[in-house]
């Protein structure tokens, strides 16, 4: 690593900010001590299974139901997400209305509320005797103890993730861009999708991948209103769960292997894209 | 030149203050940490679930009496949680004087990684099992789908509430009672299999836990019936009492929750005496009586006699023995490919 | 130093004729655009209603359903103040560790271009990406009875495991993103001319970024903290793996909450968990004050 940076220094001549080897050394020493040493216990503790095991237990029938019931619930979790996350940021941000403090401060509320907490109250709310759950019955539509109430409690995880990334780069967007687009004769709509979500979407896909990997790992909240029948609604972690009960460490962190490689690869892509995407507006 | 020896002292002493800050986040409080279970007058007893109110009135027994014969103060710390996860604590770390769990099957867990002598389940009376419950119906008030036995589960329209034994160590003792009522009314193996698996598509909810699953039923009024354990079942009636009933069905299984003292850290924490009266004092009178207050069977039998009225006694009670013990019992029902697994795989 | 003066006079003056231009050119009120607004306003209660506003209120109803006397009972238990301690604690300290490390390791990902720059970004955030539950099970891998500092620990009579210092360290892992997370972004749209201007005019580090890079991310900076402690004092899933659940000596506000419940004490177990929802709403009573302050 160290080597590498000498040499793009020569090739790029000197680099202008100082402070990189400070920041360099505390990041690294941070990120270690809290995060990296305790990971490396997955891959020692995966490695006691041989390669076949590992392939055998991630591909049995019940874990990859597992997976698809959590992958696909999260996904749509995050694309709602999304979608209302941006609305949200976009109402905090630009408009004044009597309220709007209170609903700016409901965001963290999901975070702060113990998961277990939350998975409790949603399952009385969405249940077919609960107070929206009724409504939906009589349309013939099952909400808690489905895949739709398992995606319902991980929008609850997700809320803040968007709308926190959001909300600042759209405050600190220069609205000089929007309405010069807007004196050249640009519709609100065209304006909108071509000069100010560009801007945001950097941010928009930080936020939807962020909700999207807490999904896929929530737990506490979810398996209060996930039916948990096998093949059905079981979610991945619960499968987790269930190896640790019958004290299968190695199989469990396989599993958790699996999530995780997942959730590290989505963010590693936005990542990417997200640094791209300076870059290529930059230059 | 001078510009950048200021620089790295800068950098060293920011280093420093980060490393500083996350050795203190790491172990900063270890001097507060060291009475957990540590000092000889103080105790730690890691239990599971719905016993923190009946242990909590018991250690103020224990003080009292360990007070009156000793002289000496003592304090006991309660730890709670499902019962597997709690075993798993104690062999991961958590140092437990004395362990008070649901499943002999989790005590036994401790003893293989080395913790628990062998031989823990004779030291004390009743398999070492103070108190015992077993498996009930709670059905809603009125009991409109007239369930009276396990037979009547499995017919159409009934719906089933009921943890995964997967997840939930208390919930093997739900599918074993089913078990127990198919082999005592002549079926064979494959049709007791068929049965079961005609029960469990009934089953509506498959919680993760015995306390998720009551409060499927009570709280958000899911199904017709939830199988629970006996003390669950007074506690529910206890807080609803116009909206339920429990029916005893013909055939249960003698759940007996266990207690043990852990060697090795009664050993290393020198409180093997004060752990070992600890164990002892439940099947004292007084404490037996605490038993039956919380809804708990007392081993004793004179006391359970007193509960008569409370408790049907005369229900019929396979124990866990009749399914050759716990390690045989979860190797061919909930091991993962074992019969379980094969109901939900078809 | 004058060079500077005079880069904000121009500034000023640039600024000044843009705000005279947007005088102008604002664009007229139309309704199409308050309907616009009113929608938009709209969808988002709809959402909030649904997704917190009712689930809240399922608390607060569930938390008196017995009255104030039972709420205050369960609030003043001697074991619910103890776990609110612990959670306190173990929540300014993860905001602070966390606070260090967000600031410079977004300065570093947006000011400076290395190699493995990526690699780097996704490895802070792989704690979000961990399952809570995994989350607790790796520190017990590590430094437990069977982890491989396990041996070590035990030697020196080092306890972190079980005991308030695990408590700490998995509330500090599991949210280690959150403050770099929401500075990220900011800084990065930001670009890294302004302080590379300031550097050539020989500005030191700190100064350029006292001077030019916190004024950026204050707000952003306020945000992550708020979620960051919003975010420590709920989680339940990775500490209860690792709290042991010692009454009174590592049992958190969330276990405590979960205890009470799985003991039939429904309305206990809300009550204390509106607490929690108390100290949250605290903390957006100070962020607001720090906004209106602001203007």
């Amino acid at each position: 690593m160290e080597q590498q940076i000498v040499k793009v220094k020569n090739k790029k001549g000197v680099r202008v900010i100082p402070g990189f080897g400070l920041s360099m050394g505390v990041t690294l020493a941070m990120l270690s001590c809290i995060v990296l040493i305790p990971l490396a216990s997955i891959f020692i503790s995966v490695s006691k299974i041989s390669l076949q095991e590992f392939v055998e237990i991630v591909t049995s029938r019940q874990v990859m139901s597992g997976y698809m019931v959590s992958f696909t619930c999260a996904f749509f979790a995050a694309i709602i997400n999304g979608a209302f996350g941006l609305v949200l940021a976009w109402v905090l941000v630009r408009y004044d209305f009597p309220g709007k403090r209170i609903m700016d401060g409901m965001i963290e509320l999901p975070f702060a509320l113990p998961t277990a907490v939350a998975g409790i109250s949603l399952t009385f709310l969405y249940s077919d005797q609960g107070w929206i759950g009724q409504l939906f019955d009589k349309a013939g539509v099952r909400i808690a103890y489905t895949r739709i109430g398992i995606t319902i409690a991980m929008v609850f995880v997700g809320i803040p993730f968007v709308v926190r990334s959001v909300q600042p780069v759209l405050a600190k967007l220069d609205r000089q861009y929007e309405e010069a687009a807007m004196m050249l004769g640009a519709g609100r709509w065209r304006t909108f999708f071509r000069v100010v979500l560009p801007e945001l979407f950097p941010a928009l896909l930080a936020g939807f991948g962020l909700a999207f990997a807490r999904g896929i790992g929530e737990y506490g909240s979810v398996v209060f209103i996930a039916g948990n029948i096998p093949y059905e609604t079981q979610i991945a972690p619960l499968l987790i769960m269930s190896k640790l009960e019958q004290f299968k460490y190695s199989d469990a962190t396989a599993i958790a292997l699996v999530l995780l490689l997942v959730s590290f690869l989505l963010m590693f892509l936005i990542n990417s894209l997200q640094i791209y995407m300076q870059r290529f507006v930059k230059n | 030149m001078k510009k950048r020896t200021i620089r790295r002292t800068w950098v060293k002493a920011i280093l420093l203050a980060a490393m500083a800050f996350s050795l203190a986040a790491g172990c900063g409080d270890d001097s507060k940490s060291d009475t957990d279970g540590g000092s000889s007058n103080g105790i730690l007893n890691v239990s599971y679930d719905p016993t923190r109110e009946f242990y909590a009135e018991y250690n103020e027994m224990f003080c009292g009496y360990w007070k009156q014969e000793k002289g000496e103060e003592v304090e006991v710390t309660q730890s709670h949680g499902g019962s597997g996860s709690q075993a798993r604590s104690v062999i991961e770390g958590n140092e437990a004087d004395v362990v008070t769990l649901a499943l002999a099957h989790d005590i036994t867990a401790i003893e293989n990684a080395g913790l628990i002598e062998a031989g823990w389940n004779e030291k004390l009376e009743g398999n070492s099992a103070p108190y015992t419950s077993t498996i009930v119906f709670l059905v809603r008030k009125g009991n409109e789908k007239n369930i009276k036995d396990w037979d009547d589960l499995v017919e159409d329209g009934v719906e089933v509430i009921t943890p995964n034994p997967k997840t939930s160590g208390g919930a093997c003792w739900n599918f074993l009672a089913a078990w127990a009522y198919g082999q005592q009314n002549g079926m064979t193996e494959k049709e007791t299999q068929e049965f079961l698996k005609k029960l469990y598509q009934n089953v509506l909810v498959l919680d993760s836990g015995a306390r998720g699953a009551t409060n499927t039923f009570v709280e958000n009024k899911q199904g017709d019936v939830l199988i629970a354990w006996e003390n669950e079942a007074f506690l529910s009636l206890e807080t609803h009492p116009d909206d339920f009933e429990i029916v005893t069905p013909s055939v249960s299984i003698l759940a007996q929750p266990s207690v043990a003292v852990v060697d090795k850290n009664v050993e290393d924490h020198g409180t093997r005496e004060i752990s070992e009266a600890y164990l002892k004092y439940l099947y004292s009178d007084d404490a037996q009586r605490l038993v039956g207050k919380y809804y708990y069977r007392p081993s004793k039998e004179e006391i359970l006699q007193e509960f008569s009225e409370q408790f049907d006694l005369d229900m019929n009670l396979v124990t866990i023995d009749d399914f050759g013990g716990w390690n045989k019992a979860y190797e061919t029902y909930f091991d993962d490919g074992a019969l379980f697994d094969e109901i939900y795989a078809q | 130093m004058s060079k500077k003066k005079q880069r904000t006079y121009q500034q000023d003056i640039v600024g000044d004729s843009i705000n005279s231009l947007r005088k102008v050119v604002e664009p007229p009120k139309e309704n199409g655009s308050h309907l616009m607004k009113y929608l938009l306003i709209g969808i988002s209660a709809a959402f909030l209603f649904l997704m917190l506003a009712l689930p809240l209120a399922v608390v607060v109803m569930n938390a008196c359903k017995e009255g104030w006397d039972a709420y205050r009972e369960a609030v003043m238990d001697e074991y619910t103040m103890k776990a609110l301690q612990l959670t306190l604690l173990a929540t300014v300290i993860t905001v602070a560790v966390n606070t260090i490390f967000g600031l410079f390791a977004s300065f570093l990902l947006s000011k400076f271009y290395f190699r493995g720059r990526q690699v780097l970004a996704a490895l802070i955030d792989i704690p979000f990406s961990i399952s809570p539950v995994i989350a607790g099970l790796v520190f017990i891998l590590t430094f437990g009875n069977m982890g491989w500092m396990g041996d070590v620990l035990d030697k020196y009579n080092i306890k972190i495991v079980f005991a308030v210092p695990g408590v700490v360290l998995v509330t500090v892992f599991v949210t280690f993103p959150f403050v770099f997370r929401e500075l990220f972004p900011v800084l990065n749209a930001q670009g890294k001319d302004e302080e590379e201007a300031a550097a050539l005019m020989g500005a030191g580090g700190f100064t350029i970024f006292r001077r030019i890079t916190l004024p950026h991310i204050k707000w952003a900076l306020l945000y992550g903290i708020i979620l960051c402690s919003a975010r420590a004092m709920g989680e339940f899933g990775a500490v209860s793996v690792i709290s042991g659940h010692l009454r009174g000596k590592t049992n958190t506000l969330p276990l405590h909450v979960e205890i009470l419940y799985n003991e039939f004490n429904t309305t206990a177990a809300f009550a204390v968990s509106s607490i929690l929802v108390l100290l949250a709403v605290l903390i957006l009573v100070v962020k607001s004050l720090v906004e209106w302050k602001k203007e």
